[in-house]
């Protein structure tokens, strides 16, 4: 899926203000084709928020992102989105099918339905994540873990070409952990760019090609053997920068 | 017209003794309304107020049925009682069900409500004479309120505002932090319901002169106009509390005026218009405060990029006293003509600059204060590349915005930081006239 | 048909029709937006009168649907400023909404035919003498008509856009995220509460309006797990609660509305009680058998 020369994420001079405060500084970076990239960095480090704001999710102060060369709104196909587990409500009365066919209600037309096709697809994701067995299941009775595979069924049955997944490992058990990392490779050997908010630093190294270290800035971004190093890991969770929070304030208060 | 200015004269000068005790009952009504529902808005819980009040009617018609008379302090209880309910109810619907709060103030208003109506119609219907003012409740009534009910409601209301200010440091803690005051050893759960309880009376003896269906207002809008003028939660109560009592003594002189038109409606009318007022013209909060300091953000924004922008061409000529054209002042900034000629007159006026014909040039202030900008501007990249590892191409923009927001606090915070340096990333010096500590 | 069995079509119509469309309200968490719609109607529908001196049903729906959409869009916007907590504005709005559409019908008591109470309970027991006549031929109560069109069109609107309103309901940042406009799906259904609000107001009264919103769509979200079967229960429900509350108001002689809105209340008081017993049993009965098969791995997965 698309050319060698052209990035499947391209982020440029990203600065993204929550509540007019800026939490996210200049933030740059191309990343590479068909690789496994965590995204690692100390609560508050803005990590869910570099997520929305390249779904279009968050407004932008400034910079732009780009998909394989062109704005969101014409590649939105092309990208698939694993939100964090917390955000909706788990006792709606809908079932696991339901929730994974949502993702593909953004390529029917108006009025259509989610056809026979489209139904099947997504039984095929659930299947992908071990949950067939659990398909006709209200969601409030699964487990954190199996809601977490429903959220990611749901991601796959977008087929797209880069995944962005918000916190998919936490609070899961042992065997949804286990289903996700079997999920990431097969992603990774279908040459998918998959983008994970991870928080462990213990598996980090061992999950990820590529690792992102991110607080309030980009710290550092490149091959997890050159960029997990004791070094750098203490400048990104060496505290938050007083003088940037500061400056955060002030531009908030002056807007 | 005569009529009206004869009434109002014979309200606010207080001659007539039954005005008095209105007035005072409308006053003590408002502000304990007032004082408590700027704890309730604070705690994101205005709308229990909503339902509460809507609760509290069966309990008037219970009590109308067991007394057989129209007596206030039966009423009253009744009301307080039926609004407890309903408060308990809201708290068990979440608790026991995966009903959302949201949907279990809106059960609770309107079946209690609804239980209200059906008891209110039928001894409406049963043909119970007496049940005149009754309806009253709906709509509030306060000149209908003799002096007895008045002395009443009077008392209930100062005890609340008595509790509320022996208590306030407590009650401040658990509206602020009720996760830190439980772990401080706060009883939070007896305070929290000691305020429940205090809410319920205030809507109680609020009804008279709001009537149900309004009452809400009363407790949620002084609450939001007070929080426009003040970040103290002292000052907030006090003047939701005064706020609250404006619009009662104004409620009570419109239904002294026109005895049978319902007071809440005017009540909420007058509170809503002190809101408005609050959120447009409170000093910094203040909507036009907040958007005067926006421009006046624009306006300092466009003139010490002006001075920047003529202290860095003298930089280059190595000499400030040169002049030069509004073309080279412009540069590349998206300022419009207008922006920057009013910037131009108003440095003229404060003689940062000189102008003369068509061409500028500092003068020592502007020297003085063209460094200071592109100071703070450099030693703000210097800190982007330094501690953010920004590459030096990128950090120009941020700067750009940055230096006009800059206190002097963070200014000798950065110098400290970055340890007093003397180039930016760019290997430009960073200007030293004007610095502190080198002259 | 006898004028009783018109109230209570008039009544069922109204329940059926806000219930249905009152369940997205429930499912959002925005209940007391509901709540703030059927007040703040009302001053659209005084002025409505005011301006065309009829009760003509275009200008009423026009003025009430105005109305309903500033309450949401207001509400936003104080919300917006962060001046104000978003609760907090939502009731200074609707108060002051519908205080100023109270003060105009006292004002303007001689030109309209609607006082204050008839606000709070409506006049469901006049609707059958208010007939919609074409041609010279009675063809029932108007009201009838209305509320018939608008659950119509309720019914309609969600058969039609039933996957955009679940995702926007469910999981609003990811109907984003696929492409829908989650925006202007929150305001055409703010838009179709407004209308069906308007449309119940006058017949049944604020009352009876809020309560058939959120009450049978609070009980149906609590006995089932599939969207489209809440949908149908909360018609059920609120058929339910009209027949009942219609018998009740006529064995106890008081208001209509009213009772049904106490109906309501009962339904969801004993399904809230049953839902509880039944889960506290199962849980017994859980523990029994979990103990019986310690083998068994019990560990949920």
């Amino acid at each position: 899926m698309g050319t060698a020369a052209v990035a499947p994420i391209e982020v440029h001079d990203l600065t993204v203000a929550y509540r007019k405060k800026p939490v996210l500084w200049d933030i740059d970076f191309d990343l590479p084709e068909g690789a496994l990239i965590g995204l690692v960095g100390p609560n508050g480090a803005g990590k869910s928020t570099l997520i929305k704001a390249i779904m279009g999710l968050l407004p932008v102060l400034s910079g732009y992102v780009r998909i394989y060369g062109q704005p969101l709104e014409k590649q939105r196909e092309l990208v698939g989105y694993v939100p964090q587990r917390e955000t909706v409500d788990w006792d709606f009365p809908v079932d696991a099918l339901d929730v994974v066919t949502m993702g593909r209600y953004g390529r029917m037309g108006l009025f259509a339905r989610p056809s026979k096709r489209d139904k099947e697809i997504a039984m095929a994701c659930l299947d992908k994540v071990g949950m067939a067995d659990y398909a006709t299941r209200q969601i409030s009775q699964l487990s954190g873990g199996q809601q977490q595979r429903v959220f990611l069924a749901r991601a796959l049955t977008q087929d797209a070409s880069i995944y962005l997944m918000d916190e998919p490992f936490a609070g899961v058990d042992a065997a949804t952990e286990a289903a996700i990392i079997t999920l990431l490779k097969d992603l990774k050997s279908k040459q998918k760019t998959v983008v994970v908010v991870h928080h462990d630093l213990n598996t980090a190294e061992e999950y990820f090609d590529y690792i992102m270290l991110l607080n309030m800035r980009l710290v550092k971004f490149g091959p997890t053997a050159e960029v997990f190093t004791p070094e750098n890991l203490r400048i990104t969770y060496g505290g938050k920068l007083q003088l940037l929070s500061q400056a955060a304030e002030k531009i908030a208060r002056q807007g | 017209m005569g009529e009206f200015w004869d009434l109002t004269i014979r309200f606010f000068s207080l001659a007539d003794g039954n005005v008095r005790w209105v007035v005072a009952g409308a006053i003590l009504l408002g502000a304990s309304a007032g004082a408590l529902g700027a704890f309730a808005y604070l705690q994101r819980r205005s709308l229990l107020g909503d339902a509460l009040s809507h609760a509290a009617l069966p309990g008037v018609g219970v009590a109308f049925l067991v007394v057989g008379y129209k007596s206030l302090p039966a009423l009253l209880i009744g009301a307080a009682a039926s609004g407890w309910l309903g408060a308990l109810a809201v708290n068990a619907i979440t608790k026991y069900s995966k009903i959302k709060q949201d949907a279990a103030l809106g059960i609770v208003l309107t079946v209690f409500f609804g239980l209200g109506v059906v008891i209110l119609t039928h001894i409406q219907k049963s043909g119970a004479g007496t049940q005149a003012g009754l309806d009253k409740f709906l709509f509030g009534q306060a000149a209908a309120l003799g002096s007895g009910d008045v002395a009443l409601l009077g008392s209930v209301a100062v005890i609340l505002l008595t509790i509320l200010v022996v208590g306030f440091r407590s009650f401040k803690l658990i509206s602020f932090d009720s996760g830190f005051a439980t772990s401080a050893g706060v009883p939070t759960g007896l305070l929290q319901f000691l305020l429940t309880t205090m809410i319920v009376a205030a809507v109680t003896i609020g009804l008279q002169a709001v009537g149900v269906v309004l009452m809400a207002a009363l407790l949620i809008t002084p609450a939001a106009a007070a929080r426009q003028w003040t970040d103290r939660l002292s000052l907030m109560v006090l003047l939701s509390a005064l706020f609250g009592a404006l619009a009662g003594l104004l409620g009570a002189w419109v239904s002294f005026l026109a005895p049978r038109l319902p007071t809440g409606p005017w009540v909420v009318v007058i509170v809503s218009f002190i809101f408005l007022v609050s959120i447009l013209f409170a000093p910094k909060r203040g909507i036009i405060s907040r958007l005067r300091q926006h421009r006046h953000g624009r306006g300092k924004i466009v003139r010490e990029h002006i001075l920047k922008a003529l202290y860095k061409l003298g930089e280059q000529d190595e000499n400030w006293s040169g002049r030069y054209g509004i073309s080279q002042i412009e540069q590349a900034w998206s300022f419009s003509h207008r922006e920057l000629n009013a910037a131009l007159r108003y440095l003229d006026r404060r003689d940062f600059i000189q102008r003369d014909n068509g061409s500028f040039m500092l003068t020592e202030d502007g020297v003085v204060e063209g460094a200071r900008v592109l100071r703070r501007h450099r030693l703000w990249e210097l800190y982007l590349t330094t501690y953010l590892d920004l590459p030096g191409d990128h950090v120009h923009r941020d700067a750009d915005e940055f230096e006009h927001v800059m206190t002097p606090e963070m200014e000798a915070q950065l110098e400290e930081l970055l340890d007093r340096p003397e180039y930016d990333p760019h290997h430009q010096a960073i200007p030293n006239i004007g610095r502190e500590g080198t002259q | 048909m006898s004028p009783d069995m018109w109230v209570l079509l008039t009544g069922i119509l109204a329940a059926v029709a806000c219930g249905v469309i009152g369940s997205f309200l429930v499912l959002r968490q925005n209940a007391m937006l509901g709540d703030a719609i059927s007040h703040s109607v009302l001053p659209g529908l005084v002025i409505a009168f005011l301006i065309t001196s009829s009760r003509g049903v275009v200008p009423m729906i026009v003025g009430a649907a105005v109305m309903g959409i500033a309450t949401a869009y207001l509400t936003e916007v104080l919300d917006r400023t962060r001046n104000v907590y978003r609760d907090g504005a939502l009731g200074i709005v609707f108060t002051f909404m519908f205080a100023v559409g109270v003060i105009l019908i006292a004002i303007y008591a001689d030109q309209i035919d609607l006082d204050q109470d008839c606000v709070l309970y409506g006049e469901i027991a006049y609707t059958p003498w208010d007939v919609a006549v074409v041609g010279g031929k009675s063809l029932g109560p108007r009201a009838v008509w209305i509320l018939g069109g608008v659950l119509l069109a309720n019914l309609a609107f969600i058969f039609s856009f039933y996957k955009q309103l679940k995702i926007c309901s469910f999981d609003p940042a990811m109907a984003r995220a696929v492409g829908l406009n989650e925006r202007l799906w929150h305001y055409l259904l703010m838009t179709m509460v407004s209308l069906t609000v308007v449309a119940a107001f006058e017949s049944v009264g604020a009352i009876l309006v809020v309560a058939m919103l959120i009450v049978p769509g609070a009980t149906a979200y609590l006995l089932t797990h599939r969207l489209s079967v809440m949908l149908v229960l909360s018609g059920v429900i609120g058929a339910a609660s009209a027949i009942g509350g219609f018998f009740a108001a006529s064995a106890i002689d008081a208001s209509i509305s009213g009772a049904m809105a106490v109906v309501s209340g009962l339904i969801l008081a004993i399904v809230m009680i049953t839902t509880i017993l039944v889960r506290r049993i199962s849980a017994k009965r859980h523990v029994r058998a979990s103990r019986e098969n310690e083998t068994a791995p019990v560990q949920s997965m």
